[in-house]
């Protein structure tokens, strides 16, 4: 922004109170910050394309409709958020308590593992409509039960055995995905799927439906509702607080009488069961069985919008829409402009490294609004 | 910031406007030719030396047909990604028929697209439609194990040691019946032949490939094919360790010059253009084309020039009565390698036997395990 | 023929545990370096791919393989500059900052490495040690590149120099503690920026050896994870040097397991004994922490031990 409107502006905001100023900051440093810095990283971004001898402009208009441009684009932006809701609370979640874990890959794999064999046990079940969304439930249940029980031990390992969180939860995803394809190859697999290894298909009764009115699977409303969940329990009761003080200070938060070992792992067992939810949706609403297939790197795309969040669970939601209007438009850069698929992966790194480049001027902006013409 | 905001809001509105002409230029381009928008997408790289140049150069071939705007994507996963990216091809393109050309994308994801958009023609690589699956979809496929099979004969001339090598992705119908067909091309030359097949678990995974084939050629193997998404890898490391190899999916003579010796090609550049012509003309499509030599929709590489003329003899030979179509491959008795005779004598399965389509054994003198 | 057979699986794992070895080995002593210096680096991953890309790309326009391994190391330098520049802000997480450079490395790299997969750019030479030997498999076990006892050599001078040099002493002591270091005299960002250069070049090397030597080609899917693995590795090392090249050893004979057995007719389990060396790092993490202390070796600034 210009100098001379941010003074003006600044001019205007001195005839206000100074609670309504230090609010006005901190909405600035929540919004206006991110927004410069995606402006930042779109600059970049052009530069780049043009420098690879395609025209800017053309790319930020099949970008833009793409990802925003129709109804149509929305949905497919959407969809490819919906993941990223649930990988990034796996992230955030015990990142609020002060722990590093970054294993919702593994957790998503596992997650999706335990839907694919809990609805292949229950397929007669499908025959009834009350009986069916039982198993669904069961399903998506078993799916949570087993991403949050493999999230607990990188959480139980630090808490007992000050085993590093984020280096444990790195070894188990590569731990995860090599057990999950040696049952899905193994004992596991149905004899029927030839030519792509699988685990038995669920009955078509058994899977997931779309949102009403889109063509988006329910995975989105799940997100959606476990975001703004989270986003509650973290800022608005006991546990979010007792979460705070201990990732701000472990041993404050001993004194104040907070069981850390139970915070710690609840924390985890909470992330753990976001993933393997994202999980078991990609079963019971995407391909219908566990294969290979489910480890896409969704948990490490969660990382980043975690952290692109700030580990809010409300801002999860509009990072992870950014985040999934760039991919969706990665099709149409392909199809018209010649451009490399892995263009958006260029414009993804230059957002998230601006964004959190920018986090270091976080405090600075509503310092600056408050005290300068306070 | 010495730029004023007017400055940057001009430029803004500039930005704004030209993208839209751009966006309403192509979308335009497009409608106004009338031209029919086929789309492709592919799991991989297009220049994979591999499983998606094959369909690439078929895709080449259609761009060259009048009338016709061909639309790719790679690097497609096969989850929700590949739904969307048809969608897209659809919605916001117009496309009209569709290639997604990896197996993983039939179930379920081509079944729900050709169920949502029934106007659109889907065509899916790999022989799985049905009677009960949607009009507007269907399938194709190569028996590319003919050429495998001539591959074979050839290696089976060129092993000193009599041991052939074969490196693969997955233990799945496809690949086994690549192997067999291998190994029994080579039994034509010599029964005492034996084949020691790797799976390196996944269909793109270089280093396993590279090491595959080194501990494959440190058994004293001579001879090595593959069946991986992306042969280069494979065929470079046999021609450093001085062996030599059959290709796959696309002519790789040209990564070893010395060591290559045959291959089995994909020819797609006949169905692809095929379908287009039938949608051109306004005519149904076909839900299912296959073939093989035959039908011309495979192909072998040209012999190196190391292989000596007896070899080269035989293979025209048996590629002589596939093409005419009098040869079986799969013809009893043979037996499997655990003893078990899976073809009693006198029983003969042709190309289009379903039943080959369920392959889960490997041939006796095959060293692996399914 | 038995005989040959395991004799054939020993020679396999030998020089696959050698040739698989080597990316293992350059990231891991480039994350040691990093990680010495109180910093983790998340990111090797992008490192190594754009590493091996450049390689690749500058091998084949300038038809020096050994130009393209300067050009990775370069490359890596550049990212490890960008990453050490990121984390010296103010409240900018290393953790995130890895993992971001890891998207954005891997996206360059396939962006510009696209035009580079078809063609065969010049590979890097092998070293023949098997001199006028007939039995091929030997041969081609000792047929070993020169990365490999470059990074051999600097795995022993990196032992050597971090406890009887005045820049390995430094580098250690910012490590260990930024207030000491600053007491001293020496600014611990300029350390810390050095240290992740030449962290990020060592990885950018790892990535070479790929591309240009083994498996020796350019694709997207060229790397199987190993600068993703490169802070186990270390951690495993327990900031070792030395014990870096044994456990590169170790998680490159682990790869190589799977095919040698295989070629002898033996096939269980081959996922897992390809996630077995990672279990083994786990295992090995939970005997030797406590809740007491940090692991032993940890330099006291590394924000992942603390």
């Amino acid at each position: 922004m210009p100098a001379g409107m941010m003074s003006a502006l600044a001019l205007r905001l001195g005839a206000w109170p100074r609670a309504r100023r230090r609010v006005i900051g901190r909405l600035a440093e929540a919004w206006l910050l991110p927004i410069l810095a995606l402006g930042a990283a779109l600059l970049l971004f052009g530069g780049f394309v043009a420098a690879s001898g395609a025209d800017p402009a053309d790319a930020a208009a099949l970008i833009w409709r793409g990802a925003f441009g129709t109804w149509f684009s929305w949905q497919n932006t959407l969809q490819k958020a919906s993941p990223l809701l649930l990988t990034g609370l796996a992230m955030a979640l015990p990142a609020r308590a002060g722990l590093m874990v970054i294993g919702g890959e593994g957790a998503l794999v596992l997650g999706g593992l335990a839907c694919a064999v809990i609805g292949a046990s229950l397929a007669g079940w499908g025959e009834s409509a009350s009986a069916a969304l039982f198993a669904q439930a069961t399903m998506l249940a078993g799916g949570m039960a087993a991403g949050a029980l493999w999230l607990m031990i990188p959480g139980a390992l630090r808490q007992w055995r000050g085993v590093n969180e984020t280096i444990s939860s790195l070894l188990l995803n590569t731990i995860a995905i090599a057990v999950m394809n040696q049952l899905v190859e193994g004992p596991l697999r149905d004899p029927a799927s030839l030519n792509k290894p699988s685990t038995p298909p669920l009955s078509p009764a058994l899977m997931l439906g779309h949102v009403p009115g889109l063509s988006v699977h329910v995975g989105l409303a799940f997100g959606l509702v476990l975001c703004l969940g989270a986003g509650v329990l973290m800022q608005h009761t006991r546990f979010g607080f007792s979460a705070g003080v201990n990732s701000g200070n472990p041993r404050a938060a001993l004194m104040v009488g907070i069981g850390v070992g139970r915070l710690v792992l609840i924390a985890c067992a909470l992330a753990g069961a976001c993933a393997g939810l994202a999980g078991a949706v990609e079963v019971a609403a995407v391909q219908g069985s566990a294969t290979a297939s489910l480890a896409a790197g969704y948990g490490y795309s969660g990382i980043l919008v975690a952290f692109l969040a700030r580990h809010n669970p409300f801002a999860i939601i509009p990072v992870a829409i950014l985040l999934g209007g760039i991919e969706a438009s990665d099709g149409l850069l392909q199809r018209h402009l010649d451009l490399p698929d892995a263009t958006v992966a260029v414009l993804q790194g230059f957002v998230f490294v601006a964004v959190l480049a920018a986090e270091t001027f976080s405090g600075r902006l509503s310092q600056w609004f408050g005290a300068r013409h306070g | 910031m010495s730029l004023g905001p007017s400055f940057s809001r001009r430029t803004l509105l500039g930005m704004a406007s030209g993208a839209a002409a751009g966006a309403l230029a192509f979308s335009q381009r497009a409608r106004a030719a009338g031209a029919l928008e086929v789309g492709f997408l592919y799991v991989g790289s297009r220049d994979d030396y591999g499983y998606n140049q094959a369909h690439a150069e078929g895709a080449a071939a259609v761009k060259k047909m009048a009338g016709v705007k061909v639309l790719e994507e790679e690097r497609v996963p096969e989850t929700v990604d590949v739904v969307k990216s048809m969608d897209s091809m659809i919605e916001l393109d117009g496309a009209s028929l569709l290639f997604p050309t990896s197996f993983g994308y039939y179930n379920p994801f081509v079944l729900q697209e050709a169920k949502k958009y029934s106007k659109v023609q889907f065509r899916h690589c790999g022989g799985l439609w049905v009677e009960k699956d949607p009009k507007n979809a269907g399938s194709y496929f190569g028996y590319i194990d003919e050429c495998q099979y001539l591959s074979g004969i050839v290696a089976g001339h060129m092993s000193k040691t009599k041991k052939l090598g074969f490196v693969a992705a997955k233990p799945i119908p496809q690949v086994l019946r690549n192997i067999n067909a291998f190994t029994l091309g080579a039994q034509l030359v010599d029964p005492s032949i034996t084949t020691t097949v790797i799976f390196t678990g996944d269909w793109s995974m270089p280093v396993k490939e590279a090491e595959a084939t080194n501990a494959l050629a440190d058994q004293g193997i001579d001879v090595v094919t593959c069946h991986v998404d992306g042969p280069k890898v494979t065929i470079q490391t046999a021609e450093s360790r001085g062996i030599y190899t059959c290709g796959y999916h696309v002519d790789q003579a040209k990564l070893a010059p010395k060591g290559y010796l045959t291959g089995a090609e994909w020819n797609w550049a006949t169905v692809y253009q095929n379908f287009v012509a039938e949608m051109q003309a306004g005519k149904p499509l076909p839900n299912f084309v296959r073939g093989g030599l035959r039908e011309g929709i495979v192909k072998t590489s040209p012999y190196g020039a190391m292989v000596p003329a007896a070899a080269r003899a035989q293979t025209d030979a048996v590629k002589a009565k596939l093409v005419a179509g009098d040869y079986v491959i799969f013809k009893g008795p043979v037996a499997d390698n655990t003893g078990k005779q899976v073809i009693p004598p006198g029983t003969s399965h042709g190309q289009t036997d379903i039943w080959l389509e369920k392959m889960d054994w490997l041939a006796s003198g095959v060293v692996g395990k399914t | 023929m038995a005989d040959l057979g395991t004799a054939g699986v020993a020679l396999a794992l030998f020089g696959g545990a050698i040739r698989a070895s080597t990316p293992f080995l350059f990231v891991s002593l480039g994350e040691c370096l990093t990680e010495l210096s109180g910093r983790i680096n998340l990111g090797l991953e992008g490192t190594l791919v754009a590493g091996a890309m450049s390689a690749y790309g500058v091998s084949l326009l300038s038809g020096s393989p050994w130009l393209g391994v300067l050009a990775a190391a370069g490359t890596g330098a550049l990212l490890g500059a960008l990453h050490a520049g990121l984390c010296s802000l103010a409240r900018v997480n290393d953790i995130a900052v890895g993992i971001a450079l890891m998207v954005l490395g891997t996206g360059l790299a396939f962006f510009f490495g696209k035009p580079l997969i078809q063609p065969r750019a010049p590979m890097l030479p092998a070293l023949h040690f098997c001199v006028g030997c007939h039995f091929a498999p030997l041969r081609a076990a000792l047929d070993i590149n020169p990365l490999f006892l470059i990074g051999v050599a600097l795995a022993f001078l990196l032992r050597w120099g971090l406890a009887n040099t005045r820049p390995g002493l430094v580098l250690r002591t910012v490590g260990d503690s930024s207030d000491a270091a600053r007491a001293m005299g020496y600014a611990p960002r300029l350390v810390r920026l050095w240290a992740t250069m030449a962290g990020g070049s060592l990885a950018g090397i790892g990535g070479a050896f790929l591309s240009l030597y083994y498996p020796g080609s350019w694709n997207e899917g060229l790397s199987s994870g190993q600068g993703l693995i490169a802070v186990a590795l270390v951690i495993f090392a327990r900031w070792r040097p030395l014990a870096c090249l044994f456990a590169s050893l170790l998680f490159g004979a682990a790869g190589a397991l799977g095919p040698a057995l295989q070629s002898i007719g033996v096939h269980q389990g081959s996922y897992l004994f390809y996630a077995a060396p990672y279990a083994l790092t786990l295992a090995i993490m939970i005997a030797t922490s406590s809740r007491r202390h940090t692991l032993a070796g940890a330099p006291g600034e590394l924000s992942v031990t603390r």
